[in-house]
């Protein structure tokens, strides 16, 4: 009687496993490799490791730079090149916003800083930084606030689907860059260290 | 070349360069029936090791090395191991962290101190404590009450206070030169002002016995008055007022602010206040164009301020750190929790890209970043204890570190009063007291603020801060701080 149950059981469970994965497959998987992209589908990921030679697809993106108070963040439109899914976009706005940007503009992250790697978990990014970021650091918790906040703040505001953001260095998850700010844990977006003069809305910059 | 720099400053400055593997540090005392057997300490990458043969021999435990770590057989039976390669252990089944993994000299191990504290105490079977500030390691069931003392002059008359937790009966009696304060225990672990040279009182020091205080009396001592009063959480406090020879001012009650009333509320004094003098050691913090250095401005204000808020107003202040040295930010929390601290003020630095930024900034925590159980804690849910499914303990973890959602309303307040202090002396941000994520006192369970004094990054605010008056402003302001909210807990 018992051996019957629970062979129902689990022949009950593995069908909803299956169920759960076709549902996967047919409705995420699929959709991403083959729906939307507007590009052929195999050139997308190869276009952009390769740096095309003819101009590459841009897009507009509010990258967060150090105002001119140098107190706060300031919100700058400026092209990124386009990638098709989340986290390729949001490796490729880290990446230009780790570059050294044009006058006025300054950088609140440390020259030298690369991005090892971005990955997604739900809607929290892990942006994996090289150790420059932590010892190239110049102190102070205003400068460490808009170091943080100028990544955290970039990429929520950029995609929708990042709700928070969690720095590591060197692979690894640390206590604060500077001896300040605690980076154990994603943050969320914080336009209270940014200027009050808004940022030039961007088309996902709707929330909150 | 950045290093060569900081070394050259260091030589130029007479210190040592780094901390050698073997620099001088006070060794523990370990206390038990058998009496007192010191424990020798060394401090490598700032965590103080101790010998593993001498813990083991001390604490009757057997040591065997194996593959996978160190196999420490204790007196109760069970086995702590700690891990060679890293600084965990393993203990009765939970993983603890250490600050450090165990080191070798030659044949001999040496581990962090805290192994003692946090993996072999919970395990060892006899009753055994750690208490790192007072540099004690307590075996068996001993009376080691904590007795600090004070020393105030007012008018002609001179007290000395003494604050005992736990409560411990106790003495004092007279003989020709000093008072003597016995207490019924089997040592103290007494934090005592020495020497203090005055007419009245010459030293307050440890006495002939393991838990005799004694009150050195000066040159124009005429009588003593000694009384019990009820200190801060169920401590005693014993205050002695001594008098000069009868015929010059009478003895006046005493005056001041030390009317201990019973208190209604534990939070409703500052009898403790720990400074955390942001950064030190390797860490330098923020470095003005002139070469001011973040780490040495905290400290030289921490000290200063320290100063100010014991003499004047005789409360225990205690720092972080009293030179320059590296320590986690962890261990700048645990300075204040392990006092009891009803305060604590976290000095820093600032730094901006932009050299035109200028002024102070206060910050308290934010809450936001912690999700919805910080906001639980800080609304009072918490002292329900819940039943969530899995017990009390986790639960208790999670309250511990979270510590200051609980005193976010006091840390607002005092941010408040803070910053109108400073913005009365000195240039202040604009954007009054803030809020912001900082780790430093997220643990912290008391009223905590952290102190941006002015950038670092600004030649101006630079020349400022690295001189007597500004350093001096910035003290006054803290102390007036300290009063208003003091009188305003009142």
């Amino acid at each position: 009687m018992t051996t019957i149950t629970r062979t129902r059981a689990i022949a009950v469970g593995a069908f909803a496993l299956f169920v759960i994965v076709c549902v996967w497959l047919l409705f995420i998987v699929l959709p991403r490799r083959y729906g939307s992209d507007p590009a052929p589908a195999a050139a997308a990921p190869v276009a952009a490791a390769a740096p095309a030679p003819s101009e590459a697809r841009r897009i507009k993106a509010t990258l967060y730079y150090v105002a001119e108070d140098g107190e706060r963040l300031a919100g700058v439109e400026r092209d990124v090149p386009y990638a098709a899914s989340t986290a390729e976009q949001a490796r490729r706005i880290v990446e230009e916003l780790l570059k050294a940007p044009p006058e006025p503009l300054v950088s609140a992250l440390p020259t030298g800083t690369a991005l090892r790697a971005l990955f997604l978990t739900g809607g929290d990014a892990y942006v994996d930084l090289s150790t420059e970021i932590a010892s190239a650091h110049p102190g102070g918790s205003r400068e460490e606030i808009l170091a943080v906040y100028s990544v955290v703040n970039t990429l929520t505001t950029n995609l929708p689907a990042i709700a928070r953001v969690q720095i590591l260095v060197g692979g690894r998850e640390v206590d604060t860059l500077a001896g300040h700010l605690d980076l154990r844990r994603p943050l969320q977006k914080n336009l209270r260290w940014t200027t009050s003069t808004a940022p030039p809305p961007s088309p996902t910059s709707s929330d909150r | 070349m950045l290093l060569r720099s900081l070394l050259a400053l260091a030589v130029l400055a007479g210190l040592q360069p780094t901390a050698p593997p073997r620099s001088e540090v006070a060794s523990y005392t370990l206390l038990s029936r058998e009496g007192r057997r010191t424990l020798p300490v060394r401090v490598a990458g700032n965590v103080e090791m101790v010998a593993l043969d001498e813990v083991a021999k001390l604490l009757n435990i057997s040591v065997r090395e194996e593959a996978n770590g160190l196999v420490l057989s204790l007196p109760s039976r069970q086995n702590v191991v700690l891990s060679t390669s890293q600084g965990l252990a393993s203990a009765a089944g939970r993983v603890i962290s250490l600050p450090a993994a165990p080191m070798r000299d030659g044949r001999a191990w040496f581990v962090p101190v805290d192994a003692i504290g946090r993996a072999i105490a919970p395990t060892y079977g006899t009753k055994l404590e750690l208490r790192k500030p007072s540099r004690l390691i307590i075996l068996g069931d001993l009376r080691v009450p904590q007795v600090v003392a004070r020393h105030e002059t007012s008018g002609g008359a001179a007290r000395v206070t003494v604050d005992i937790q736990p409560p411990t009966p106790h003495t004092v009696s007279q003989d020709a030169k000093s008072l003597t304060v016995r207490f019924e225990a089997d040592a103290l672990d007494a934090q005592l002002p020495g020497a203090i040279g005055r007419e009245l009182v010459s030293a307050i020091r440890q006495g002939e016995g393991p838990a005799d205080v004694a009150v050195d009396l000066g040159p124009r001592f005429g009588s003593f008055r000694s009384a019990d009063q009820p200190g801060d959480r169920g401590a005693t406090r014993l205050v002695i007022d001594i008098f000069s020879p009868s015929g010059e001012a009478p003895p006046p009650p005493p005056p001041v602010e030390s009317l201990p009333l019973p208190e209604f509320s534990p939070a409703g004094s500052v009898r403790t206040i720990v400074i955390d003098p942001g950064h030190g050691g390797d860490e330098r913090g923020v470095r003005g164009q002139a070469g001011t250095l973040e780490k040495d401005v905290t400290l030289n204000v921490a000290r200063r301020l320290k100063t100010a808020i014991e003499t004047k107003l005789g409360i225990r202040t205690i720092l972080t750190r009293d030179a320059d040295r590296t320590i986690t930010l962890d261990e700048r929390t645990a300075v204040a929790n392990n006092n009891k601290a009803d305060l604590f003020i976290s000095l820093h630095a600032n730094g901006s890209r932009r050299t035109s930024a200028t002024g102070a900034e206060i910050f308290y925590l934010s809450l936001a970043e912690y999700g919805e159980e910080a906001a639980r804690i800080a609304l009072g849910e918490s002292d329900a204890v819940p039943v969530f499914g899995g017990g009390t303990r986790e639960i208790e973890v999670i309250l511990w570190d979270m510590a200051q959602a609980r005193h976010i309303n006091r840390s607002a307040e005092f941010g408040k009063v803070v910053e109108a202090a400073l913005r009365e002396k000195l240039p202040t941000s604009p954007r009054g007291v803030q809020e912001a994520p900082l780790r430093v006192l997220v643990g912290a369970n008391m009223p905590a603020v952290l102190v941006e004094m002015g950038f670092l990054t600004n030649a101006q605010e630079e020349r400022a801060l690295s001189g007597d008056a500004r350093q001096g402003d910035i003290v006054q302001a803290l102390f007036d701080a300290v009063v208003k909210f003091r009188e305003a807990l009142r």
